[in-house]
Parts: C-alpha cells; structure tokens; sequence
C-alpha cells in the first residue's frame, strides 16, 4: 500500500514533467502555438462601417458579403498569417484582425482604398468599368463541361461591350480588380445582348469566387473605418514580456504561500497548479483562443479562483480533522463538502462569463472566453487529479502528523 | 460520516481565531464605513462624472516614442500647425513619449499630423507606436452593450443563486455586488482616473470575484442554519458561518491580491488601470462578502417573520 502510492506519485510526477517539457515548444510556437492578439504582438484591428451612399439605398446582407469578399482578397494579399475577417449584419460592419502585421499602415491604406472592377483590352486600356455591370453569377456551363462566370450588363455597358467584342475578337479581355487580374477571357464572338459568360472554370467556388469580386466591383457600400487599434511590433512584444514577468512572479509568490501556509497539501496544490495551468494552455490552444491582454487578465483570475478551490478544499478537511475525524476521512468528507461549496461559487460566476461572452465585444469577450474555460478546468483538474493525489498523498502513511495539514495539535 | 468528534461550536470557533470579534454584532459600523466611500463616490459622479477616454467618447489617441526628448510645446504647435487646437498631451519616460488625445482623426489627417510630428518635433520609433480611433457612436455601443450584459447576468445569478439557496441570500449578494461596484466606480470618478475600455472588463471581473466570495460563505450559512437549535441566534450562526470560513477568505483574497499586484508592477502601462480597478474590486469584494453581504442578509432575515428554524429552506446540506 504504502510503497505503491509512492511508486504512483513519483510516476505521476515524473509524467508531469514529462507533459510540461514536452509542451513549452509546441504551446509557443510563433506558427502552431496559441495565437498572440495583435496587442501582444502588433497588428491592427479595424472596424469597418458600411455607409450608404448618397441614394440612400438600404445596405443588404449581400453588400456586407460583397465588401467582406473583398476585403478578404485584399488580406490575403498581405500575407499576413491567419487574419480574421468578420461579417456583422446587424450593424453593418466588418471587423478585420491582422495580427502580427510589419506595416500596419500600409495594410490600412490598401482595404481602406475602394475596390474597383475594370474590363481592359490587351494594350492595357480600360474599356468598361464596374458600374456598367448588373450582375455576374456563377453557374453550370450550359455549351461545354465546367463552370462558367455569367455576365449581366446594364443597357449603357451591354452597348459598350457589343462594341468591344466586335473590335476584340480573338484577344483577351482583362478584369481586374484594382490591380489585381481576376480573368482573361478570350473573345470568341461579339457579344450584343449584354450577357456574357466566361468559360473555364474548373468548380463552382472558384466561379463563384470571381463572380462575388467582379459584383463587388459595383459595391454600392463605402467603408468607413469606425475603429481603429494598432500596436507597434516592439511595443506588443514588450506588453507580452511584461505579462510573462508578472505572471512568473505571481505564481512563485503563489507557490510560496501555499507550501508555507498549507504544507504537505500545499504541495500537491502547487502540484495541481502545475497540472492545471498545463490543461488551460491547451485548451486555448485546442480552441484557438487568441491570447490577448485581458484574455491573460481572465487567464490570471481563474487562476485565483483555482487556488482558491484548493484553500477551501484544505481549510475543510482541517476542520474534518480538527472535528476528530482521521486524516484519511477527513480528505474524503472534507473534500466532498469543498466541492459543493465550490460548485456554487464557480457556477456563479461561469453564468456571468458566459453572460459576458455572448453580449461582450471584443476585449470582454477575450476576456470571458480564457475566465470560462479557466473555470471549467480548475473544477475538472480538482475532481481528476487533486482529489486523486491527496488520497495517494494520505496513503502513503495514514497515521502521518496532523502537523502535516498545518493542523496544531492543541485544537 | 465517522461517529467521533463533532461538527465545531460556536465558542470553540471563536476560541480558533486569535483576533475574534463579533462581525454581525458591529454591522452598523461595516455599514457605515462603506456608505463612508461610496456617499463621496456617487456625490464625485454626479459633480464630475467619470473620466471617460477615447474609447467612450469617441476620438483618436496616439503613444509615440521619439528618439529623443521632445518639448509639451514642440507637440502642441505641431497640432496647432495641422489645425488640431483642441488635443491634448501627455509626455511622459523622460519626455520621449507622447500621448496625444484628438477628436477621430479620417486616415488622411492622420497621416498629415503624424508626418507634421516627424518633420517639426523629431523622429518617431513606428515600431512601438499604438494608436487606438473609435467612432463617437461605439464608445456608446460598448458602454450600453456592458451594462446590458451586467444587468442580464445579475439577473441569471439572482435566479441562479434563489434556486440553490433562497432569494433573501440572492438579493443580499447582488446588493454587495453592486457595493463593489459603486466603491470602484465611485473612486474612479473621485481620483478622476481615466476610464478606458478594459475597465469594463475589470468591473465584470470584480463581479464575478465578488459573487464568488460571497457564495462560499453563504454556502456556510446554508449548512448551518438547519443545524441551528431553538436557543441560537441567526446573528451568531451568521457570526459563526463567518468566522469559519475566514482563513480561507484571507487566504484567497491574499493570493489573488498577489497576482494583481505583480501584474500592477509589472504589467506596463496598458494593463496598468485594469489591474489597478481589479485591485480595488477585489479587496472590495472580499471586505463585501465578509462584511455586507451577510450582514444584510441579517438584517433582511430580521426584518421578515422568524422563519421556522431550518425547516423547509434548508437546501441539501
């Protein structure tokens, strides 16, 4: 019994160490790890707002997805590693994150600047713009196998294009987006009627990819940016160390007063500590929680709220011995009763994270979500593996010291 | 359970803790210090309001760090020279960093100032600049949007927390949350100190700890109050639940005032009000469950017909 529950713990913490060297590298990974928020690492959050236009035409859900479409293409130009685009109908807004971005400024000038659809003939000359197309829609090509792009023109462009068509017969027509070539069609044969098809592609996304850039080429929604939130490289790496620093500190100064105040049991609460942290990095990393500043606050918090469990859990099972219970049934119905007094107090307060995750906005909802999963674990660390390890601690010689618990003999 | 020894007694709790005195019994004075704070706190509200940054307000800040010191005027007339009279500045870190607050700022104007700035005051480190514009209309969103989902979770947590104990205990618990509050609130407004958009955040934290701690003592009350005999007073059961939870109530407080702490001194300057609004919740919060929450819940329970002792509220135990 006894020599077996030392065998146990000595595996598991050897385990431990094994799971905590083996996770640091792939945990902060610049690539793979937990992905950095842009204050932690620099970058640009923008809101967009869709403004109408002079008309006063009513914004559509498609607008928002033509001008997301848009945006997106533009993000992926930058290259910058998983940026985030998001669509928010009810306000009419797009929200980018571009994290970790070099010149954030130069991101800004580009997805601020109007997107514009041109038709170009071989010299490069432009010869029909945006405004001149109704609608452009992808579908099955009725003539020949693939996917086709089909054109709608208004009568003034449908006019134009019968034009163009006659004189370009047998070279390729360029559309561009701003700069960027979407397609080059080659003219087969004059084109009057104002519908157009562009043959050749291989699936249906990929023409419909094209078809939703060359509608958003007559976007009739300008963007404004409603807000703006840019962090300098340097300064967000400086805000992460900082952080690191204060959490490191914060924990040996945790560690330190558990093992003095509680000794033997606070041994296996910095243990679980450990444990626990261990699980909510992966967690956020399993959930793709990007790590930001009021994320570690909430990181910070359920880690207090884990301490916390313990000190009940103990300051229970003192009581339990104190009331003439053994060590051992003291662990048990201490730890028993700690767990619905805990349940309480973690529910509580996991209602007012998942309140904050669904009505929050940005920060809060960073906040909440690392708060909400921090509370999750620590109850789950506490059921799986401090309630195990206690009872092995105790195991290992029930007749140990009260002393041990930090129980004084006298009481 | 095991048939030896015995739950422990009122006199032997109090006998436990070297600095025992009556709480219950001196409930007017935690009443009083508390109205002491939060009476200037909600009179500095209505005076001055609250310092509210441009997160709230809606305009553009910008923190850069010039390469060398720069001069308040230098800053100021450069603003001037690019028609922005009415910002202000902050220099701070040896006069090499500048704050400057402006209304929201159109990406072409803010091109123009920060060239201006280049050229006139000296050259700037772009990689350590951060900037944050808010539309006047999202500070409002985000303020009315928080206050939305506060009120939304003091209504869960009120349903949450009758269904598992008794609405008296669900109200005494919301009205020492919104003592905390008030009390960080209240010395924000008071000390003037900015208010940004983290301090939301910080506020729903400070709730959620609040409610935390006044939920395990609670918890106590509820196992000791179907245990009550006909002589005990619900003032001593209250004292007694109070007292036996308190190292741990110290304990907690202690470890996450620590981490705040740390995170205070060296955090850096953008979590820096954060921090210093959760420090103040917190130490609130704590004072808040130990001294007005239960002490309402008292006074509540005074103030309605005896309850039969235990008896039907007793929730599982």
């Amino acid at each position: 019994m006894r020599r077996g529950n030392i065998i146990k713990l000595v595996v598991l913490v050897l385990l431990v160490a094994a799971a905590v060297g083996l996770s640091i590298k792939p945990l902060v990974d610049p690539v793979g790890g937990i992905p950095l928020g842009l204050d932690l690492r620099g970058g640009v959050h923008l809101v967009l707002q869709a403004e109408q236009d002079k008309d006063g035409t009513a914004i559509t859900k498609d607008d928002i997805d033509k001008a997301k479409a848009i945006i997106e293409n533009r993000v992926n130009d930058l290259g910058v590693s998983e940026p985030i685009v998001q669509a928010d109908y009810n306000k009419e807004r797009i929200i980018v994150d571009l994290a970790g971005v070099t010149d954030p400024d130069k991101a800004v000038d580009i997805l601020k600047t109007t997107a514009k659809l041109t038709f170009k003939d071989p010299q490069g000359n432009v010869v029909l713009q945006g405004e001149d197309l109704k609608d452009a829609k992808a579908g099955q090509s009725q003539s020949q196998q693939g996917y086709v792009v089909n054109l709608t023109f208004s009568s003034e462009g449908a006019k134009k294009f019968g034009d163009i068509t006659t004189q370009l017969i047998g070279q390729r027509i360029g559309v561009y987006l701003d700069e960027d070539l979407l397609t080059n069609p080659t003219v087969n044969t004059p084109i009057l009627n104002g519908q157009a098809e562009i043959t050749g592609y291989s699936t249906l996304e990929e023409a419909a990819g094209d078809a939703v850039l060359m509608r958003s080429g007559s976007l009739p929604v300008s963007l404004s940016i409603a807000e703006k939130r840019q962090v300098g490289a340097s300064l967000g790496v400086d805000s992460l160390n900082k952080s690191i620093h204060a959490g490191i500190y914060s924990l040996i100064f945790i560690f330190l007063f558990m093992l003095i105040y509680y000794r033997l049991p606070g041994v296996v609460a910095d243990f679980s500590l450990i444990v626990y942290a261990l699980i909510v990095l992966w967690a956020f990393w399993g959930f793709r929680v990007v790590l930001t500043l009021p994320g570690i606050a909430g990181f910070v918090l359920s880690i207090g709220m884990a301490v916390d469990f313990n000190i009940i859990i103990y300051e229970r099972v003192k009581e339990e011995i104190r009331a003439g219970k053994s060590i051992r049934a003291g662990v048990e119905s201490g730890f028993s009763r700690a767990f619905i007094t805990v349940i309480d107090a973690h529910v509580t307060t996991l209602i007012a994270a998942i309140t904050l995750y669904l009505l929050g906005s940005g920060s809060v909802k960073g906040f909440a979500l690392t708060l909400g999963i921090g509370i999750i674990v620590s109850l789950f660390t506490a059921i799986t593996f401090t309630r195990q390890v206690l009872r092995w601690t105790v195991g290992i010689n029930p007749k140990m010291k009260t002393f041990w618990f930090g129980v004084r003999g006298d009481v | 359970m095991t048939k030896t020894g015995h739950s422990a007694t009122y006199e032997e709790v109090q006998k436990l803790h070297p600095l025992y005195f009556n709480i219950v019994k001196k409930r007017l004075w935690w009443f009083a210090i508390s109205l002491l704070i939060i009476i200037p706190g909600i009179i500095s509200l209505f005076m001055q309001g609250l310092n509210l940054g441009i997160d709230y307000t809606g305009g553009t800040m910008l923190d850069l760090t010039f390469n060398k010191a720069v001069t308040q005027s230098a800053v100021s007339d450069t603003l001037k020279s690019v028609g922005l009279e009415g910002s202000t500045v902050q220099l701070s870190n040896n006069d090499t960093t500048a704050l400057i607050r402006t209304e929201a700022l159109e990406e072409s104007k803010r091109s123009e100032l920060l060239n201006a700035l280049g050229t006139q005051v000296g050259e700037y480190d772009k990689a350590s600049l951060k900037e944050d514009k808010v539309g006047p209309a999202m500070g409002q969103e985000l303020t009315r949007n928080a206050i939305y989902a506060l009120i939304i979770a003091m209504g869960m947590m009120i349903i949450y927390i009758t269904f598992r104990f008794q609405f008296v205990f669900a109200v005494s618990a919301i009205l020492a949350l919104l003592h905390d509050v008030f009390v960080v609130v209240g010395i924000f407004s008071l000390f003037q100190w900015e208010i940004d958009a983290t301090f939301v955040a910080a506020v729903l934290t400070i709730v959620g700890y609040s409610i935390n701690d006044t939920v395990i003592i609670f918890d106590r009350i509820r196992e000791n109050e179907p245990k009550m005999k006909r002589s005990d007073s619900y003032e001593d059961m209250v004292d007694k639940s109070i007292w036996q939870t308190m190292r741990r109530s110290i304990n907690t407080v202690v470890t996450v005032l620590i981490a705040l702490l740390a995170l205070f001194i060296l955090g850096g300057e953008s979590t820096r009000m954060f921090t210093l609004a959760m420090l103040i919740g917190v130490f609130s919060g704590a004072y808040s469950s130990i001294f007005i929450a239960s002490q309402i819940l008292v006074e509540i329970k005074k103030r309605i017909k005896k309850p039969r002792r235990g008896g039907k509220e007793a929730v599982r135990a």
